[in-house]
């Protein structure tokens, strides 16, 4: 059997990803590991929100209440001294999947215009919950206290070590996501975004699945709003501003619906050209809007399906 | 007598101040094949939502194999072995023809709260799904996109995937529309080895295939059903020739 294309670019992914932290310590540029683990940090986020947006059909437009829970959750056990790090990204996983429960609760039997309302409609709320906080900083937010802990098993200040847990992280989304949607599961709400009444007919009440799958994604987002705190080391409420949101939306788009990988792809060349343009110009954005224009016309499939044909 | 297999009572559905079903009664016997026709506009694919669990009927009752169903919803039915076709094509375009009716059979095959396992790896779906595609002639045609496939493969399958669920009672609208002549003969001589072993609502304009399958006829205009009989008895029937039939209609 042929290796598929698609199978070389992401191990060829995987070993570039892997080789960041030895090649900038050569090059002695440290910056290079911060800014390749905030794209995997991004592009897991990203994931997350193609197994709503591209399997299940449901334009999430609020998938950045996630990053903020999952962010606010680590920044406040640290605030107040807890900074056990399984403790801290399990709560921020739970947290964010139960928003997503209330959410979806809402959002689902609703479709189109109405559910991108609902989801912004939440996450502007948690925003503004979050300006109003004093306690941890308000609309300035505040510094993490210290990276969360694992008992010695792995050092997050390490800034390698810290890189790939979560390159590894990445890896093992990837993984899980790629049996999800291929299971049972994931053929479910497959079926329902191609076409629901039918799926119903057949014999699907496709409700549920969809909560699910809304949950699971909301829950992978926090842990990736977990690692963001770790990241920045500093919490604020524009992790939950409406143009995140956009912002992981159009990583999906931009690297290509329904191919999980090409969300990976397109949050690292989304925040690499955001950090090539910003040291060129302050006018980076007038270079990036046109770029995203022409690649959502002109490759349909995004870039992932400029480099996979076979997907 | 044996109850019928499915029976309504004073079905009615309005959409503002139309009356699209107006206080139907319909018995559909086991077994047999039930044409409904009538003209463009008389409510008929309405009827089929409202059996189907697609459409909430304003008022009326609906019992299918011995019990109320009237609050069940379209999939809470479909487990019940109530299958439809749509008048629209209505299938899953982006999915291969063999995709299509292993969804149609993983539905019917307790939950799917499976995440790990590669459903298309799975036989006790593909092998099923594969023999319903062959009876229906597209066993070639399993590994074609659905969208793909020419219109009156499309339409048969429709017919695959509602089989799939094993059905006891096929609800089709309109299998031939749009078919040529030999599709259309095709899809009829299908039909005709489908009404032996399955109950069959058809709805129908083309004639020549309900004169063929049916074993009643009840006739629809403007909501109500306005007679019910054997295929000679409506073709006698003076109502009936003026409402319908006289129109010379065969859209
Ligand atoms: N969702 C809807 N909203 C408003 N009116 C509707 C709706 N669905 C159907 N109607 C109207 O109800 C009437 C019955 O429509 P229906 O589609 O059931 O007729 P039909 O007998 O299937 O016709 P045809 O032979 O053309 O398929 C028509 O007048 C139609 O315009
Ligand atoms: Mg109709």
């Amino acid at each position: 059997m042929a290796i598929s294309r698609r199978a070389i670019v992401l191990a060829a992914g995987a070993v570039l990803l892997a080789l960041v932290p030895p090649v900038a310590g050569l090059l002695n540029q440290p910056f290079y590991v911060d800014l390749f683990r905030r794209m995997m940090i991004f592009a897991i986020a990203a994931l997350s929100l193609d197994l709503i947006l591209g399997y299940g059909g449901m334009v999430s437009f609020g998938h950045a209440a996630y990053l903020g829970i999952g962010a606010y959750a680590v920044g406040i056990f640290a605030f107040y001294g807890v900074d056990n790090g399984f403790l801290q990204w399990s709560v921020a996983i739970a947290a964010s999947a139960a928003a997503a429960l209330v959410i979806g609760v809402i959002s689902i039997r609703t479709s189109g215009v109405y559910f991108i309302m609902i989801t912004l409609a939440f996450t502007q709320m948690l925003y503004y919950l979050g300006i109003s906080l004093e306690t941890y900083g308000g609309d300035n937010g505040m510094p993490l206290k210290t990276r969360s802990q694992f008992a010695g098993l792995v050092d997050l200040r390490n800034p390698s070590a810290f890189y790939y847990v979560v390159l590894a992280l990445l890896l093992l989304f990837l993984l899980l996501g790629r049996r999800l949607v291929d299971a049972r599961f994931g053929m479910v709400i497959r079926s329902a975004r191609s076409n629901e009444p039918r799926a119903r007919a057949i014999g699907f009440a496709p409700f549920r699945y969809k909560l699910a799958a809304f949950v699971l994604a909301g829950g992978a987002c926090g842990l990736a709003g977990a690692l963001l705190a770790n990241q920045t080391e500093y919490l604020t409420p524009d992790f939950m501003h409406w143009t995140r949101s956009g912002e992981i939306m159009f990583m999906v788009i931009l690297g290509g619906m329904r191919t999980l990988f090409g969300p990976v792809l397109g949050a690292v060349v989304l925040l690499g050209l955001e950090d090539v343009l910003s040291a060129l110009t302050e006018h980076w954005q007038i270079i990036l809007g046109p770029f995203l224009v022409v690649v959502v016309l002109f490759a349909k499939r995004g870039l992932f399906g400029l480099v996979s044909r076979d997907g | 007598m044996a109850e019928p297999l499915i029976a309504v009572r004073g079905l009615s559905k309005s959409f503002g101040g139309l009356r699209a079903t107006d206080r139907v009664d319909l018995d559909v016997e086991d077994g047999e094949t039930h044409a409904i026709i009538g003209p463009n506009g008389a409510g008929k694919t309405t009827l089929i939502g409202q059996l189907a669990g697609d459409l909430r009927p304003d008022a009326g009752t609906t019992r299918f194999a011995g019990r109320d169903v009237t609050s069940l919803d379209a999939p809470a039915r479909s487990r019940l072995g109530l299958a439809r076709s749509f008048q629209i094509t209505s299938i899953f375009p982006d999915f291969s023809a063999l995709d299509n009716v292993a969804l149609a059979v993983q539905a019917h095959s307790g939950h799917s709260f499976h995440f790990w396992r590669p459903a298309r790896a799975e036989r006790e779906l593909r092998e099923p799904a594969l023999a319903v595609l062959g009876g229906v002639g597209l066993g070639a045609r399993a590994d074609v996109l659905a969208a793909n496939l020419a219109h009156g493969e499309q339409r048969q399958l429709e017919i695959a995937m509602a089989l799939a669920t094993r059905p006891r009672l096929l609800l089709l609208d309109e299998p031939v529309a749009g078919m040529g002549l030999e599709e259309t003969q095709r899809m009829v001589r299908l039909l005709s080895t489908l009404k032996r072993r399955v109950t069959i609502v058809l709805v129908e304009h083309d004639m020549d295939a309900v004169f063929t399958l049916a074993d009643r006829i009840s006739v629809m205009v403007y909501g109500r059903i306005i007679a019910t009989g054997s295929p000679e008895e409506v073709r006698g029937n003076a109502e009936v020739r003026r409402a319908y039939l006289g129109e010379g209609t065969e859209s």
